[in-house]
Order: structure tokens, then C-alpha cells, then sequence
């Protein structure tokens, strides 16, 4: 469960990015962030992934308060999350095989486990056939799908996605969320960081708008009020 | 971890390929450092020979006081061998220093000494040479020796030690003035060359901060390709020092045969092993905390 208390983030340059953010996101639920460029959304990523630190509350993944953890702890945290970017962020000089294998390489799984666990995770994303092509040889769907594996590798049990159709057309968009819903279902919580209304209104999941640092809608609340 | 391991080396290596002129332009320099240091090392080495064969050589003679019988002098050279810092004593009597002083100084016209055969006119020159452990202490020894009543005369060869041992110190102030400035130059390359890699290496690295990896897992590659720059730049010299000095060694003894007697070349099995040890951490020395100091810069994702 991810527990966002409160949340303010000002900037050093005096832009206030988060103001007084609320935000409960249970296990296993698929959510999709909505809002205009500078909205917060991707502040509201960076704070999930302790790349920056609130300026003022509290933040809650999975029983760790993020505020409270030391440092030395950061790296043990990151893995019980996967991430994905717009710009898939693949390593050019190698290979989708190694793309992925690259996740487990650097947190010291034997070649022997990896060996095992990348076709694996390449099937599930439907890329087995690809395993030896450079991300260059690969369309921006399929790259994504890469992207995708390398996330899911170490098993995480949140996957933020942030803007992971933006350079994708509408085939592969459908595609990607085909996917993401998948994932979704063997019970990872998926968090989609998105402007893409039409994707959006395609998947019917829970959708929280934000603008201008604030949370202005949030349709589960809005389903739970109806209720 | 033996996993992570080999990961961290084969991406050193990897980093010392992408940066080939870079890498070069380091071990080249660090070998020019570890080149000189070795060479002043042998050169230090080589001094500090001489001063310790200097001590096994140079001793000091004790006269005493006209009067005393060799009872008492011998007393006297008991007291004295008993001192702190006393490697050898030798009591010379008065008949030997008249035999060595005739070898000397009449060689093979000995009939010239004749008229002294029944008068011996170094009678009253007993006396004691002594050898000292440590010639630094060589000024205080004498000191001591001048203030012991039944002390004639103290004799012994300052200027010899003095010089060997200010030579010691110029070379070594030299020495160390120079490598300093080189070991800077080295760093500053070693620097340069690990920044050049952390920027190729800039979003892999953001992607395992992202994934999980520590900072130890991130830094290691950087860390691996400064110790082999580092390790390669010391093999280098140490390959030319080796060659060389053995050449040195035969070119002086081969020509400068007549100076043996005063100077004699450290053997290069002696001098190699601790020259190894040492240019070989400096060079590994150099590399780790050059890069790992430098790899901290770029570390904030």
C-alpha cells in the first residue's frame, strides 16, 4: 500500500510543485496520474522513487516510511519497484538479452538465476525471438516491451510507468496497456503517469487528475461518494 | 557476488576500451611518475648501501693518555666495548701500529726503519679501534669518548659519512619534490579520464541507482578501470627499471672497476622485490583514490 500524507514539494527556485498532496493507492490496484505538463506528476514520481525528498509530510510504500529510511537503505527499497520511461532508456551497446539482465547483473543475481528468469520474462512480454537484437533493431513498441522486462526482472511489487506510451502510436499504445494490464493481474500495483485521455478512458481503471500541485479529481473517491 | 564481481571487471576493462586515448594518456603518465620514482629509489637505495658499508669501514682510533700501562688501557677498552651502539672493538698495540706504519710508509725500503728496531717510537701509541652499529651517532659517540679521563686523542673520519649522508637527504628532498608534482599531474589525468567515462556512462548509471544497485555496485567499474591504469602505469617502468639497472650495474662494474672499492651497485635482487611492492601500491594507490574520489562527483542521479 502506498500512503501519501499531506505532501508539499517546493523547489529551490521558489516553484511550489506539490501543495498538501493526499493519496492512498492499495496493493494490487491499477491507477493512472492525468495532468498538464507541470501539473506535479512527475515530482509526484520522482518523491516515490526518493530521488527527492518532501519538503514537508510523509510518505508510506509498503510499511517504510521513505522519510525515516536511511540511506544505506535506498537501494534495498528502489528494488521492490520497477520503473519505466517514455524514452525506454535502453543501453544501445547491448543486447535485449543483456538489456534485461542488466536489472539483476547489478544487484548480484548469479548468471545462473539469470539465465533462467530473462527468456522467462522475454516470453511474458513477447519479445523470446528478439533476445539477441540490439534495442536499435527494434521498434518503439517492442523497445518498450524491453523496458518493460527489465522492470518486472526482480519481481517488483509496485511498477510506475511514467509517460509509457508517449513516443508510441496508437497500436502499440494498446499494446503496451495490454500488457501493463497483464501485469496487473498476476498482482502488481501499476501506477501510469499519463496526458493521454483516450488511453485513459479506454482502460476504465482509477484515474487521479492533478493540477497545478494539486490533486483536483480522483475517480475512486468520486466512485466511493456515489457508493 | 562473485556474479557482481565479474560484472564490475569486465565494465572496467569495457571503460579502459571506450576511452582508449584517455586511458593511454594516463598510464602514460603514472608510468613517467612510477619511471622517476624508481629511479630515485635505486639512487636512494644505492646511497643508503654506501653509508651502511661506510659504517662497516670507517671506525674511529682511541689514543691514550702517555703513562698508562696496558693493563689499564686494556681496562679502558673493556669499558668502552661494553658501550650502547658499539658494533666491534680491536685493541691495536704499540708493535702492531709500528709493523703497519712501516708497510706504510717505507713499503719495500723496510732498511730505512732499521735505526728504530731497538726504540720503537710509537711506544706510547696503544690503541683501541672501534666500529659503531649506527654511524649517525658517530658525533656523540666521540663526544663521550673525548670526555673519559686516560683519553689522549680521538680520531675519526667525519667529512666521508657527512657528505654520504647529506647526499642522502638532497636526493631524497629531490626525489620527493618531483614525484610530487608528477603524482598531481597523474591524479589530475586519472581524474579527467574517469570523468570522461562517468559522462558515457551517465544513464546507466541513473538506471542502476533507479533498479537498486549500491553505490559500491555503480562505483566498482570506475574503481576497477582506475586500479588497472593505475597497476599497468607501475608494470610498465618497473619492466624498464629492471633492464636498465641490471645494465647499469655491469656498465660500472665493467668500467668503473677502480670505484668498487668505494662505491659498490646494490645487487638488483636485493633492491627489485621491496622497488615491486612499492611502485606497484603507489600505482594502485593512485588509481583507486583518483577514481574514487572522482566517481563521488558524478554519483548524484
Amino acid at each position: 500500500m502506498i500512503e501519501i500524507i499531506d505532501v508539499s514539494k517546493n523547489y529551490e527556485t521558489g516553484t511550489k510543485a506539490l501543495k498538501n498532496i493526499n493519496l492512498t493507492i492499495k496493493d494490487g490496484e491499477f491507477v493512472f496520474i492525468v495532468g498538464r505538463s507541470g501539473s506535479g506528476k512527475s515530482t509526484l514520481m520522482k518523491l516515490l522513487l526518493k530521488e527527492l525528498e518532501p519538503t514537508s509530510g510523509c510518505i508510506i510504500v509498503n510499511n517504510m516510511d521513505l522519510g525515516r529510511m536511511p540511506r544505506r537503505h535506498v537501494p534495498k527499497y528502489r528494488r521492490t519497484l520497477g520503473v519505466v520511461f517514455q524514452d525506454f532508456r535502453l543501453l544501445k551497446d547491448r543486447s535485449v538479452f543483456e538489456n534485461v539482465a542488466f536489472a539483476q547483473r547489478v544487484i548480484g543475481v548469479p548468471s545462473r538465476r539469470i539465465r533462467e528468469s530473462v527468456p522467462a520474462m522475454l516470453r511474458m512480454v513477447g519479445l523470446s525471438s528478439k533476445y539477441k537484437s540490439n534495442p536499435q533493431q527494434l521498434s518503439g513498441g517492442q523497445q518498450q516491451r524491453v523496458a518493460i522486462a527489465r522492470a518486472l526482472i526482480n519481481r517488483p511489487e509496485v511498477l510506475l510507468a511514467d509517460e509509457p506510451t508517449g513516443n508510441l502510436d496508437s497500436y502499440n499504445t494498446v499494446e503496451i496497456m495490454k500488457l501493463l494490464e497483464k501485469i496487473n493481474r498476476r498482482g502488481t500495483t501499476v501506477i501510469v503517469v499519463t496526458h493521454s485521455h483516450e488511453m485513459v478512458e479506454m482502460m476504465g481503471k482509477r484515474v487521479i487528475t492533478m493540477d497545478k500541485g494539486m490533486i483536483i479529481g480522483d475517480t475512486a473517491a468520486e466512485e466511493e461518494w456515489y457508493d | 557476488m562473485i556474479s557482481s564481481f565479474g560484472y564490475s571487471l569486465k565494465q572496467g576493462f569495457k571503460n579502459i576500451g571506450r576511452n582508449m586515448l584517455f586511458s593511454l594518456a594516463s598510464i602514460a603518465t603514472i608510468a613517467a611518475c612510477i619511471f622517476l620514482f624508481c629511479l630515485f629509489y635505486a639512487i636512494v637505495g644505492n646511497v643508503r648501501h654506501s653509508t651502511m658499508a661506510a659504517e662497516t669501514t670507517v671506525g674511529i682510533t682511541v689514543f691514550f693518555d702517555q703513562g698508562l700501562d696496558e693493563t689499564q688501557i686494556q681496562a679502558m677498552g673493556q669499558e668502552i666495548g661494553a658501550r650502547e651502539g658499539v658494533d666491534s672493538i680491536r685493541y691495536i698495540s704499540p708493535e702492531e701500529a709500528w709493523e703497519s706504519f712501516q708497510v706504510e710508509y717505507f713499503g719495500e725500503m723496510k732498511e730505512l726503519a732499521a735505526g728504530f728496531a731497538e726504540d720503537n717510537p710509537l711506544a706510547n701509541s696503544a690503541s683501541y679501534e672501534i666500529f659503531l652499529t649506527d654511524i649517525s651517532r658517530q658525533e656523540s659517540f666521540v663526544a663521550d669518548l673525548n670526555s673519559m679521563k686516560g683519553v689522549r686523542k680521538v680520531n675519526y673520519s667525519h667529512s666521508a659519512v657527512a657528505a654520504l649522508e647529506n647526499l642522502d637527504r638532497i636526493v631524497s628532498l629531490l626525489s620527493a619534490g618531483i614525484i610530487g608534482v608528477l603524482l598531481a599531474v597523474a591524479v589530475f589525468l586519472i581524474s579527467n579520464t574517469i570523468s570522461v567515462a562517468a559522462a558515457f556512462r551517465k544513464q546507466e548509471n541513473q538506471i542502476m541507482r533507479l533498479i537498486g544497485a549500491t553505490n559500491w555496485m555503480i562505483r566498482a567499474p570506475f574503481l576497477v578501470e582506475g586500479i588497472v591504469i593505475g597497476l599497468i602505469g607501475a608494470a610498465l617502468p618497473l619492466a624498464g627499471i629492471f633492464v636498465l639497472y641490471q645494465r647499469a650495474v655491469e656498465y660500472i662494474e665493467e668500467h668503473y672497476a677502480i670505484m668498487t672499492g668505494i662505491f659498490s651497485p646494490m645487487s638488483i635482487d636485493v633492491m627489485f622485490p621491496s622497488m615491486v611492492a612499492v611502485a606497484l601500491s603507489l600505482g594502485v594507490g593512485i588509481g583507486f583514490f583518483a577514481s574514487f574520489f572522482t566517481i563521488r562527483k558524478h554519483l548524484k542521479v
